[in-house]
């Protein structure tokens, strides 16, 4: 069995803080961090080495320092890592990312496709699917939990709001995991040692098999209009109001603030 | 393509077991806004089997045109089936503008209807309006709520966009407001279904993860009894948002464990925390003042919550938390 993970470095977002003096984001010393539901991701394809000898490959889309969270899942016992970096991918949005990610994937053989549900950079949840739709195979977001038969197989448990829901496939497919599904294990010693020395293989947009057309910003529909902070936080105010007014303030508050429309 | 020949608004409306969810009636007030400024109409997609019968429900919250596609494959969700009627759908309708909930359904199918139709999806929007140049303008939080970014896709369409439970305000719903309904024969490859739902279980919801919320209605001391936290409980309902507390409702039992905030339980920094009769020790303020906006809802003013809140109302919370409630339901 092959299973291919994608995975993604992003900063990590609970340590980032807003400057109060001029409201932007301060990303200087945050630590990069491989995605929580990619590295719960990872987890699984490594439970399925363990347990059905399969071989996992983990893939990143990604800037040259992108290398370390590889070289961190090989430490961890992947077998193979790529590193698909150039700069005709930069600038893409989920579409193109997916497209990047799928002309890849078109060059290795794989069984199983495993990505996070999502990053906890950008909380979008649409490269996995994206990816699906590209290579045109199955997909079961939102996996709690799986189950493989050892011939082709695939039970999983998916999360929904009001429970859970079990669904069945075949491989070869694509299940995007949550980070809460499988808890990582830690590197091993002798796994970081043969991370150290191990290839990370780089891919530029020569070796992947999608038109050009497709990728980075000129492959992506959205653009980033403006961004802004939502600003220092000032001193609170406080108020001492009847019920109708206090109501009438914090829903004024809140649509102030972008939290409701 | 063409970009002048997409026209419309139109809104996924999500059912599970037949029974229209409230974000894709938030949605279809949402949509009139936009419709408005476009002077376009007002559609909504229905997708499933025997559901017809809700389409007088999706105008009556303000669809001009309901769409429905009736079809016993369609009876639950599973991601192709939708993804063929949707794309079906767009390529006979060819909407402007494609509104669906930030639901595990929406987030499932939004995707891959917006990679098969080749155009851009902008998921978790928090507003939604249309420039002067009439593009949608989608505005959503990034880097886990610390940066806003407006999103545009000019060159595509539709223009996609998902959008939370509870971001939106639905109208009130209107039962003689008439509008349109059009049954849509989908024409499916059934050959490309090929996961096959064994079964759905329903779960008392219990297990999210306070940490992971966005919006948390939390609860203290102030709360009084059972009947306070079931005040608490309702308003998380009509925003999306999960009950959590202090070390005193925890250990009053109103509240498990995994659910308090502070020292001893779980540091959270959710987008939105409601600190209700919380008075603010600092243990509890450890596990929260990083929290996005703080509203904190206190009878005694002098209450420590008070210096880390970003709005603070002196008052009863009950009566608050009720009319609230109500408010944000309509």
């Amino acid at each position: 069995m092959n299973i291919i993970v994608c995975i993604k470095q992003v900063p990590d977002t609970s340590e980032i803080r807003i400057d109060p003096v001029n409201g932007t984001l301060i990303r200087d010393g945050v630590p990069s961090i491989i995605n929580p539901d990619d590295k719960a991701g990872l987890e699984l394809a490594l439970q399925l080495k363990d347990s059905h000898g399969a071989h996992v490959t983990v893939i990143t889309m990604g800037p040259p320092q992108a290398d370390r969270a590889l070289r961190e899942a090989l430490a961890m016992g992947a077998h193979r890592a790529i590193l698909l970096t150039d700069r005709k991918f930069a600038g893409a949005d989920t579409l193109a990312t997916s497209h990047t990610l799928a002309g890849a994937l078109r060059k290795i053989s794989y069984d199983l496709i495993i990505t996070g549900r999502q990053a906890i950079d950008g909380d979008t949840a649409q490269v996995g699917p994206q990816i699906a739709e590209h290579l045109d195979l199955p997909q079961i977001s939102y996996l709690e939990h799986l189950t493989f038969d050892g011939q082709k197989t695939i039970t999983a448990k998916r999360a929904i709001e009001e429970g859970y829901e079990i669904l069945e496939t075949q491989t070869p497919c694509v299940v995007t995991v949550l980070s809460s599904a499988y808890k990582s294990r830690y590197m091993s010693v002798k796994g970081i040692i043969h991370a150290y020395a191990a290839e990370v293989e780089c891919w530029g947009a020569d070796l992947i098999e999608v038109k050009e057309e497709y990728l980075g910003l000129k492959g992506s529909p959205t653009r980033v209009h403006k961004a802004f902070s939502r600003g220092v936080k000032a001193a609170g105010e406080l108020y001492e109001l009847d019920t109708q007014e206090a109501v009438g303030m914090i829903v004024s508050k809140l649509k102030e603030k972008f939290i409701i429309n | 393509m063409d970009k002048n020949l997409y026209k419309g608004v139109f809104v996924f409306a999500e059912q599970r077991h037949g029974q229209i969810q409230s974000v894709s009636l938030e949605l279809l007030g949402k949509a009139r806004d936009l419709a408005a400024d476009l002077n376009e109409k007002v559609y909504a997609i229905l997708l499933g089997h025997n559901v017809q019968q809700e389409a007088q429900q999706l105008i009556a919250h303000g669809a001009d045109v309901v769409i429905c596609a009736d079809q016993p494959q369609l009876k639950d969700y599973l991601t192709e089936p939708y993804t063929q009627a949707m794309c079906q759908i767009i390529e006979a309708f060819r909407p402007d503008i494609m509104l669906i909930g930030a639901t595990t359904m929406g987030r499932d199918l939004g995707p891959r209807v917006s990679a098969r139709m080749s155009t851009g999806l902008t998921a978790d929007c928090t507003k939604l309006e249309i420039s002067d140049d009439k593009h949608l303008l989608m505005t959503r939080p990034a880097f886990g709520g610390n940066l806003m970014a407006t999103i545009v896709c000019k060159e595509h369409k539709p223009q996609m966009s998902t959008v939370r439970p509870g971001v939106m305000q639905r109208l009130t719903p209107d039962t003689l407001r008439e509008g349109e309904i059009h049954m849509f024969q989908p024409v499916f490859d059934e050959s490309r279904f090929k996961v096959r739902l064994v079964k759905s279980v329903k779960e008392k919801n219990d297990k999210v993860d306070i940490a992971e919320a966005r919006i948390l209605v939390s609860c203290g001391r102030g709360i009084g009894n059972a009947d306070g936290l079931e005040l608490a409980l309702q308003l998380a309902r009509c925003m999306d948002a999960q009950v959590s507390g202090s070390r005193a409702v925890v250990d009053a039992g109103l509240v498990d464990h995994s659910q308090q905030v502070g020292q001893t339980g779980k540091t959270v920094r959710p987008d939105l925390y409601f600190a209700v009769g919380i008075s603010g020790a600092i243990q509890h303020l450890a596990g929260m003042e990083e929290s996005g906006y703080i509203v904190a809802i206190n009878k005694d003013k002098f209450a420590p919550i008070f210096q880390v809140a970003d709005l603070g109302i002196v008052g009863d919370a009950a009566p608050i938390l009720k009319l609230l409630s109500e408010r944000l339901k309509n």
